[in-house]
């Protein structure tokens, strides 16, 4: 019997304990197919980060290091520092990553840190019940916007693509969307390019993913699929923001 | 008099809402009481459960180790909890859950088809209600009136037209005899 | 009284700080305190105040810091993790005496640790978390009820003493309900801030909130006047409670939570014709030496219990000063003592000072 479907080899053979219609899973999935194809996962070492993804450890089988919230691209730096010639990744959250975190994903990516940093946005914090995150689109709910981000009150959305793209250190920022197979094969090419850069020691690589909290949005599944194409697209354009013309 | 309950289930059930209805029946009639909830990531599934005081003096613990009254809603629950019951005291199954009975001598056990009940009234959310009713039955705990009270101010308002329906299945968990 | 609400602690503890006039609230979320995020989010709107989400708890600690600064009464939250990151702004405050109350709904550590509830961060809230040789009020409730009227208090000490006071609780406390009775009006000391800086008009001198000083005489100083404080805090600020201690033998001593746990086992102990007493520190700094005096002509020995491996052990050590056998009972990692262990050991140490 030929086999057409499996796991790839970088994720562990267990059950995820994401949400249903949750995407971190795909983006899991994504992750694991690159170091699977590129045949890297005995030399990858990935940083876990705070956020409904704090255990991606139990999912990657490549080693991996839980740390600090926001802290990621920091302890990143220290492996990669310390080991060259490894390959270096993180997971983040877009509360992990641009509330708490941005000192640090803004100057790993100012440095050219040469890691790859995955970036899980959906808009909203998902680990602790839905609070507004930095990525929160204008006039969306959520338990410390219960009427509605205002940009007087709670300030605009970050775009971080757009920013981390205006440093020069930055080798590779791409926005992709995780709401349908067509977009999610785009995203998986963005993911290897990300790795690929890395390995080719051009510098910071970053991939943002548009993703769901079907939980934390109150949506079911599909409806929180189609709230990515219909709301976040407008508001997050897909797109390569650094290292277009970049051959890997 | 002092009563301590223990709900325990699935997330889903309305374990913690039960709880907090039975917490906030026992305030209306006038007792001093406390409710504490399992916490966590349970909206993603695993079990939860809620400890209720309803205390004619002020609350002692909050958390508890053993129960005069425990209500399960799923197996690992029984096999976790049947040890807490207080001797004499009396344990309150979901018997359309769990397949189970109490092996202990030494404390009542009523059986209850809750959730199947629940479904033929055409809402198995009603399942946790029920099963309140017998505890109500058997032990006095709350009064009927203030319980009724309760679902108005524990309940969110868009579920309050299901409120008439909720005091039925309550009254079915009251009335209910083992077959 | 006024009115009677079942209120989950953490909603009691927004409450309360609004009650207390403090409508300006920075925080960042972390579990298992965020409801005090949420219900400061709905409330403070609509009644004229600032809830702000900070975009960490670095920032957090320093909006309260600039807040504060202005003489206003100001309030920032979160839980083991979140105040580590806040032991720099806490030690500015403490320099600069700056008021504000902050609140540790603690869950176990370390590291990332969990979020079930524990007291493990006794050390850091009572002996100086941050840098320097400071202290911060830290307030000890056991039940709602107490969250509510200790953080109104927590507002008044810290205006008073121009000091931080933290209200030390955990996991168990903030999400679980009682029945809280509030009164119809707070006492809210009227207390003139002449240091703050609100803008000096042309009408008096500049007013500084600094905590540099470059010169160790002058910085000495400075310290100096801050233990003065401490020490006329320790004087007048020790609150405890004594339970069933009038002819107790042996006594749990215990805080928060815990204490609650206690007095179910002195309800057992008592049918075993035991004679168990508790003393429940309410302020954890200042510790209330006094109450260990006033029973240590009786006690024949001490039964510590703490959600940590031993940690306000060591302050009851020294308040019972040799007096009398100190033993311990901890659960770590986000267990909880079980009541039927505890009557257990009480029973061995009755064995062993009493019935021997
Ligand atoms: C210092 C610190 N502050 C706060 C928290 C609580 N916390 C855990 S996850 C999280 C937010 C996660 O949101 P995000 O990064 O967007 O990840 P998601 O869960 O949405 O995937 C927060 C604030 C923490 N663990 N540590
Ligand atoms: S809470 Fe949101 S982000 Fe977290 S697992 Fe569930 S759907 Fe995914
Ligand atoms: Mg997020």
């Amino acid at each position: 019997m030929a086999i057409i479907f499996q796991k790839p080899k970088a994720l562990k053979d267990t059950s995820m304990h994401y949400c249903p219609g949750c995407t971190h899973g795909i983006a899991h999935r994504l992750v694991a197919e690159a170091m699977d194809e590129l045949n890297i996962e005995g030399d990858t070492i990935g940083i876990a980060s705070v956020g409904c993804s704090y255990n991606s450890y139990d999912y990657f089988g490549c080693d991996m290091i839980q740390c600090p919230h926001g802290r990621a691209p920091a302890v990143a730096t220290g492996v990669k520092r310390s080991n060259p010639d490894k390959i270096v990744f993180t997971y983040q959250g877009d509360g992990d990553l641009a509330a708490i975190g941005t000192a640090e994903i803004i100057h790993a990516a100012a440095r050219g840190e040469n890691i790859t940093v995955i970036f899980i946005n959906n808009t909203i914090y998902g680990m602790t019940s839905g609070q507004m995150a930095p990525t929160t689109l204008l006039n969306q709910f959520s338990t410390t916007t219960p009427y509605g981000r205002q940009a007087d009150l709670h300030g605009f959305p970050i775009k971080v693509c757009e920013m981390l793209a205006t440093l020069e250190g930055a080798a590779y920022i791409e926005r992709v969307s995780l709401h349908d197979v067509k977009h999610i094969r785009k995203a998986k090419e963005a993911v290897k390019k990300a790795f690929k850069v890395q390995q080719q020691k051009k510098g910071f690589s970053l991939v943002e993913l548009l993703s769901t909290c079907p939980t934390n949005w109150g949506l079911n599944p599909v409806e929180a699929l189609n709230r990515i194409r219909d709301e976040m697209i407008p508001n997050y354009p897909l797109g390569v923001f650094r290292g277009e013309s970049l051959e890997v | 008099m002092v009563h301590e309950i223990i709900l325990a289930g699935f997330g889903g059930q309305g374990i913690l809402s039960a709880g907090r209805i039975m917490a906030y029946a026992g305030m209306l009639d006038g007792k001093q009481v406390s409710w504490l909830p399992s916490y966590g990531p349970e909206m993603r599934g695993g079990t939860a459960n809620s400890s209720v005081v309803i205390s004619d003096k002020p609350v002692d613990s909050p958390v508890l180790n053993s129960a005069g009254s425990i209500i399960v809603m799923n197996k690992p629950s029984l096999e976790k909890f049947e040890s807490w019951v207080d001797k004499g005291g009396i344990i309150i199954i979901d018997s359309s859950i769990v397949n189970k009975d109490v092996s202990r001598k030494d404390i009542k056990s009523f059986r209850i088809p809750a959730t199947k009940i629940a479904s033929e009234m055409g809402n198995m959310a009603f399942a946790n209600i029920i099963l309140l009713g017998k505890l109500i039955a058997e032990k006095g705990t709350v009064s009927v009136e203030n319980f009724k009270k309760a679902l108005y101010a524990v309940l969110p308002e868009r579920k309050h037209n299901l409120i008439p329906m909720e005091m039925e299945a309550l009254k079915t968990g009251m009335e209910y005899n083992e077959v | 009284m006024g009115q009677r609400l079942l209120m989950k602690g953490n909603e009691a503890i927004a409450e309360a700080a609004i009650r207390a006039g403090c409508f300006h609230y920075f925080g960042y979320p972390i579990t298992p305190q965020t409801e005090i995020a949420h219900y400061m989010a709905k409330k403070l709107p609509k009644v004229g105040g600032v809830f702000l989400q900070a975009e960490s708890e670095i920032a957090a600690v320093n909006m309260v810091y600039g807040a504060g600064s202005t003489g206003i009464r100001v309030m920032t939250s979160s839980s083991s993790p979140g105040i580590s990151l806040k032991q720099e702004g806490l030690s500015y405050m403490a320099g600069s005496q700056v008021p504000a109350v902050v609140v540790n709904i603690v869950r176990a550590g370390p590291g990332l640790g969990g979020i079930q509830p524990a007291q493990c961060d006794y050390f850091q809230a009572c002996k100086g978390g941050g840098h320097g040789d400071y202290r911060q009020i830290v307030l000890a409730p056991s039940s709602v009820q107490e969250l509510y009227e200790l953080t109104v208090e927590a507002f008044n000490l810290a205006d008073r003493y121009r000091i931080v006071v933290m209200i030390l609780g955990d996991g168990i406390l903030g999400q679980m309900m009682e029945v809280v009775e509030f009164r119809d009006k707070e006492e809210i000391a009227d207390i003139e801030k002449p240091w703050a800086v609100t803008g000096h008009g042309g009408k008096r001198k500049q007013n500084v909130i600094t905590s540099i000083h470059l010169d160790p005489a002058v910085l000495e100083k400075m310290n100096q006047n801050l233990q003065d404080k401490y020490r006329l805090i320790t004087e007048n600020e020790c609150r405890y409670e004594l339970y069933n201690s009038e002819d107790a033998e042996v006594f749990i001593v215990a805080y928060g939570t815990v204490a609650r746990i206690a007095k179910s086992i002195i309800e057992m102990a008592k049918n075993e014709g035991l004679k168990v007493g508790l003393i429940r520190p309410i302020t954890l700094w200042p510790f209330p030496q006094e109450a260990f005096d006033k029973v240590k002509d009786r006690a024949k020995a001490f039964l510590t219990v703490e959600m940590s491996s031993g940690q306000m052990i060591e302050d009851v050590r020294l308040a019972v000063n040799g007096t009398g056998p100190v033993y311990f009972h901890g659960r770590m990692g986000g267990m909880v003592p079980n009541k039927f262990d505890i009557l257990a050991q009480i029973k061995e140490i009755y064995s062993r000072h009493i019935n021997s």
